[in-house]
């Protein structure tokens, strides 16, 4: 369930699952490995590690998080091969001014508490997973 | 199975609607189709109804039963269909397989959304209740924030410079916005016609790359089609437009496509759905009415349906193989970016638009010599992918 991984984050533990018939992580977790459909998974702590895919500084936010932006979005593809979605810990004007250069950067995920919206599905606390650059730019 | 055709097609005009309702909008826009139809109401037996976010727009669901009441259809099945961006598409399908397979001779099919008077805040959460509800929203991505990941991604992947994507982008907006200028149904009609590269670039940043100009506008419209068996389309109609080929797909959320995103793979497998079931290839459709929720998924969408190679359409694009005048022209009718956006009901107006082109009575940019064409909507980040192949032949 979604708040075990949440809960983990928090405790800077990235959760996620291995296949046991076809060796492959499925990150964060779901019913079935997210490369062959097995059933046959088991829970693991993965290392954390990952680089960055693709990122995105956001101007214009959804209601209940307006007062967040300027916020940059990133996907990281993790160590263990699967990607997850989050947010980077930089400041937005350096950001735009690495653009491109910020990708294959290696990050390190964690998580971090923000204020809840009416719509998340938890209704106790809204949880995102952060990533942290491994060398400062 | 048994062939089916369009009958009449209809369309609101597309903007802001500030007094006028979700089954205000559908209603106008049925009534036109119903018009041109020559079919009596009592020959519709089903309406097919697509609408993505009611409830936060409108504080209204559990619309389809109201629509058909409104047009008169009272008591008929009514059922309404989400499929996010593409909720109409998805209903266009159903409703030609459920003809096809001749459990109805005729079906209305169409679409609404208030999304420009629901307000950019509410609106930009609407269309994010399309992103993964648990494990993407947190982070506050938002939909051009899906489509800036994947130009970046774009760039990176196929090696294309990112200043020069950016330049091919602004030439989709360019591009759409003078077909949308043409379109006096358009949201921008007689607007933005004569856009230059620097206008795009400099326009507003939303989610970096993505500018205010890369984005398609939030909207309120309609939109509506009749469909019917062949048999019944030839004897009330003189000219059907028949559907050779309709195709579907889906897949999970962005970060698990993971950087097969900018393949859209399940709109690579919808496109060969649909270009199978017409025994149709790419070289056979004559102009597409396309996705263009943001002007680099104008450029992924004609990859990964066929039109051109990965990594290429980019290029195709700045050499203008893609304007009113080029090899296949893209959007006609301006697109979402130059007609409009009014979720739940673009895919049936893509559909209008393919019906009158191809009967050479299109509302503006009439195409000379098309027989065959297609339309692409996408729901979500390549969630729900519909593809649907419309032709003046039976085959």
């Amino acid at each position: 369930m979604f708040k075990d991984f949440f809960n983990a984050l928090l405790e800077g533990k990235l959760i996620g699952l291995k296949c046991n018939d076809c060796g492959s992580y499925t990150c964060p977790p779901k019913a079935t490995c997210n490369n062959c459909g097995s059933r046959n998974l088991v829970k693991v702590e993965l290392s954390g590690k990952g680089r960055i895919l693709s990122f995105t500084t956001t101007y214009v936010a959804p209601a209940g998080y307006e007062k967040e932006v300027p916020y940059v979005v990133a996907m990281v593809e993790l160590e263990e091969g699967p990607c997850i979605m989050g947010r980077l810990e930089i400041d937005p004007e350096k950001a735009e001014k690495l653009g491109q250069h910020l990708i294959d950067m290696e990050v390190r995920v964690y998580g971090k508490e923000f204020p809840n919206e009416p719509f998340y599905p938890d209704k106790e606390k809204r949880v995102v997973p952060m990533f942290k650059l491994e060398r400062p730019v | 199975m048994r062939k089916v055709a369009v009958l009449g097609v209809g369309m609101s005009k597309f903007g802001k609607h500030p007094n006028r309702s979700l089954v205000d909008l559908f209603a106008e826009a049925f009534f036109e189709a119903f018009e041109s139809s020559n079919i009596e109401l009592k020959d519709i037996e089903a309406i097919y109804y697509g609408n993505f976010v009611g409830e936060m727009t409108d504080g209204s669901a559990n619309l389809a039963g109201f629509m058909a009441d409104e047009v008169g259809l009272k008591g008929i099945p009514a059922i309404r269909f989400e499929g996010a961006c593409a909720s109409s598409s998805v209903a266009f399908r159903e409703a030609v397989k459920a003809v096809a397979a001749g459990h109805y001779d005729c079906v209305a099919v169409g679409g609404s959304e208030r999304l420009l008077s629901a307000g950019t805040a509410i609106g930009t959460r609407a269309l994010a209740t399309a992103v993964d509800g648990v494990y993407e929203i947190t982070a506050g991505l938002t939909f051009p924030g899906v489509f800036a990941l994947a130009a970046r991604l774009y760039s990176k992947v196929y090696e294309v410079p990112l200043e020069k994507l950016k330049e091919a982008m602004a030439y989709v907006s360019i591009k759409n916005h003078k077909n949308g200028a043409a379109n006096p149904k358009g949201q921008f009609y007689g607007k933005y016609g004569n856009l230059k590269v620097e206008d795009v670039l400099n326009s507003r940043m939303i989610c970096s790359p993505i500018t205010l100009l890369d984005c398609c506008p939030m909207t309120d419209g309609g939109a509506a089609a009749i469909v019917a068996s062949a048999d019944l389309a030839e004897k009330v109609i003189d000219d059907p437009i028949y559907v050779l080929g309709t195709g579907q797909a889906s897949a999970g959320s962005l970060f698990r496509q993971g950087k097969e995103m900018v393949k859209a793979l399940s709109r690579k497998r919808s496109a060969e759905m649909a270009f199978k079931e017409a025994k149709l290839t790419p070289k056979d459709v004559d102009f597409v009415e396309l996705h263009d929720c943001f002007t680099i998924a104008e450029i992924i969408a004609l990859e990964a349906m066929g039109f051109f190679e990965y990594g290429e359409a980019w290029k195709a694009t700045l050499d203008g193989a893609t304007s009113l005048d080029g090899e296949l022209p893209v959007n006609p009718d301006g697109g979402l970016i130059g007609k409009g956006h009014p979720v739940g009901a673009t895919g049936v107006s893509q559909v209008y638009t393919v019906v009158k082109q191809l009967r050479g009575k299109a509302d503006c940019n009439q195409l000379k010599n098309v027989e065959t064409a297609m339309t692409d909507t996408l729901g979500g980040d390549f969630t729900t992918l519909v593809n649907i192949i419309l032709s003046i032949h039976k085959r």
